[in-house]
């Protein structure tokens, strides 16, 4: 029973991860209606960005919010420079931008910080297990700011101008236009604040797995999953969808399947969610006029 | 992008016409003798990769549908031929019907979930399914006839006695006889009634809908077929290799497809033959910079020809021989 309390917590942790990556996915469906391939790779190039500046001395938390800040600036840069001459291009062009960016990103890290594993440091230090060895710190600081995070970006979307702003931008760009917001840059700050909610995803999951430069791949389709079961575009579905994922994965390779096909979980999940109920646990059916 | 290409046939006289066909079988035949064996091997990989892009070309292409999983076909299609061959002692050609079949099998298995899904959800769900595969072929449930990790060793076809050639000379004509039937019934599928269904799913569904067409079984068919072709395809490439384990079936093998796709043209039949090249080539120069030097450079190569050249190589020949053809027309007037 305590072995599978652990593995149901290790879930709701690892699950904690999905659902930010997942929630950064959904952001940039509701900023820009485009999923981005590339963020997995995006947040695993900020990682190690924030282990250089721990490494060059910076203390854990001033590294963490500069690698906030720098994401961030790296998220909206990209969509200046690489989507927004697509804007208007078929879907596409738009696939091949993301494959483009994922396989420029992934090795550019690779061939800078190089392919060793690394291990990434905590802030969350603690000796051994709380709880009566149930959980560890950092799977319960993880959580905490995981959660933060969702809370934060809830309050954004939901009780700030900006944040409405964005979402009008995404849902009728012409109209929004004509009542004065700057559509372009609201993509541009969509794009950013996913990049940034990437970037707190690989700094809680890099030193549960350690960081190397393809850390993040299995992560993006677990949390797609996590995304498309909660609903594509409801931010609060994505979350429970990601820490669903996150205890199913955890629970199916410790007890059904074993951890050598814990990736086709994530598979069979998505071809499942599309097959049976296709628009998600939470997701609004969406009807089109023809 | 989108725009359907009617090309008028123009009135050939037949000698020109068999010249043409002599010559260019000429040119195909022609590296048997001139290349050496390791070129020649290359060059096989060439035509079987080119042979893979025309498949994903048939889905992604020309019905619309995209695809970042084809590199599983691929695989189906490698083991599909391996596990005959290796574990039964099969010929090579006995192999490839039971690989048409799996394959087609696959194919349509995945293009029914995939009509749930356009644009970018289909390329995350297909991306999904490149990834697992290594994964699957290695579980141990399988292992007893994919060989695990270690993957199968199996023997090229060697040519009948009649035929003086090396298994490498003989495999490159196996490459290409096969890869011509293919493009052949392909030409053939997408020049008629069938390609033009496609294309118009592919550029109004609902358009198409109205006009009777139905898109489902359109759509799960475009995929069947797309998946035997790339099928045939891994078949040869299992052949030529003599050797397949679930480390060469990573998701790169449907990155590599995707960005032959762009590259050599997307919806054009001639455009596979250019992809095929490039994916075969180009990372065999960038290797020789760096480890991280391919992926870099096709990632930097794919947003170039996104950005100036969507209709990727097959666009340019096209223009620039409409161009020299209308200047040879205005000289003549």
């Amino acid at each position: 029973m305590d072995a599978f309390a652990h593995q149901l917590i290790a879930g709701i942790a690892t699950g904690g991860i999905y659902a930010s990556v997942a929630l950064a996915l959904v952001m940039i469906y509701q900023a820009t209606h485009h999923v981005n391939f590339a963020q997995g790779e995006m947040a695993t190039l900020s990682t190690f960005i924030a282990l250089t500046l721990i490494q060059a001395g910076f203390p854990y938390w001033v590294a963490f919010f500069a690698t906030l800040v720098i994401s961030f600036v790296m998220g909206a840069l990209v969509e200046r420079i690489l989507m927004r001459p697509v804007q208007n291009a078929p879907v596409l062009t738009h696939v091949g931008v993301f494959i483009g960016m994922l396989l420029i990103i992934s090795n550019m890290t690779g061939l800078i910080f190089g392919y060793t594993t690394k291990a990434f440091p905590t802030p969350f230090e603690s000796e051994g297990l709380l709880f009566g060895g149930l959980v560890s710190a950092h799977e319960l600081g993880g959580t905490a700011v995981t959660l933060a995070v969702l809370t934060l970006v809830y309050l954004f979307f939901a009780h700030t101008s900006l944040g409405l702003a964005m979402r009008a931008a995404a849902y009728n760009p012409r109209s929004a236009r004509l009542v004065g917001i700057r559509v372009g840059w609201m993509l541009a700050l969509g794009w950013g604040l996913a990049a940034a909610i990437g970037s707190v995803a690989g700094m809680m999951v890099a030193p549960a797995v350690f960081l190397d430069p393809n850390v993040m791949l299995g992560i993006l389709l677990y949390a797609f999953a996590g995304a498309l079961l909660g609903g594509i575009d409801n931010p609060t579905g994505a979350v429970i969808g990601g820490f669903m994922v996150g205890v199913l994965e955890n629970l199916a390779g410790a007890y059904v399947v074993g951890t050598e096909l814990k990736l086709t979980v994530a598979l069979v999940i998505i071809i499942g969610v599309l097959v049976v109920r296709p628009s998600g646990l939470f997701g609004r059916v969406v009807f089109s006029r023809v | 992008m989108s725009a359907i290409s009617i090309t008028t046939p123009i009135a050939m006289p037949a000698w020109k016409r068999g010249a043409l066909i002599i010559g260019g079988l000429a040119l195909l035949l022609a590296p048997l003798w001139l290349l050496e064996s390791f070129q020649l091997f290359q060059l096989t990989m060439a035509v079987i990769m080119g042979l893979a892009v025309l498949g994903l070309n048939i889905v992604t292409g020309y019905n619309g549908q995209i695809s970042l999983g084809h590199g599983a076909f691929f695989a189906v299609g490698a083991y599909a031929t391996a596990i005959p061959m290796s574990l039964l002692d099969w010929s090579f050609w006995a192999t490839l019907p039971i690989s048409a079949v799996v394959c087609g099998a696959v194919g349509w298995g995945v293009g029914f979930p995939a009509l749930r899904l356009g644009g970018l959800y289909l390329a995350l769900t297909t991306f999904s399914l490149a990834v697992a595969v290594p994964q699957i072929l290695k579980h141990k449930s399988v292992d007893a006839w994919t060989g695990g990790v270690q993957g199968l060793f199996l023997l090229k076809p060697e040519a009948p006695a009649w035929l003086p050639l090396s298994p490498d000379q003989y495999m490159y004509v196996v490459a290409l006889i096969v890869a011509g039937a293919c493009y052949l019934l392909v030409w053939n599928l997408l020049r008629g009634r069938m390609g033009r269904a496609l294309m118009a799913v592919r550029d109004n569904p609902t358009a198409a809908e109205a006009m009777g067409m139905d898109l489902a079984t359109l759509k799960t068919r475009a995929f069947a077929v797309s998946a035997v072709i790339t099928g045939m395809a891994g078949s040869l490439a299992a052949a030529v290799v003599e050797f397949v384990a679930p480390d060469s079936f990573t998701f790169m093998v449907s990155i590599t497809l995707f960005v032959g796709m762009v590259v050599g043209g997307v919806a054009s039949i001639m455009g596979s033959v250019f992809g095929g090249l490039f994916v075969l080539f180009v990372p065999n120069i960038a290797e020789a910079i760096s480890r991280s030097a391919p992926g870099i450079i096709y990632g930097i190569i794919l947003i170039a020809f996104l950005f100036v050249l969507p209709d990727g190589v097959a666009g340019l020949v096209r223009r620039i021989t409409a161009r020299l053809r209308r200047t040879k027309g205005r000289e003549k007037s």
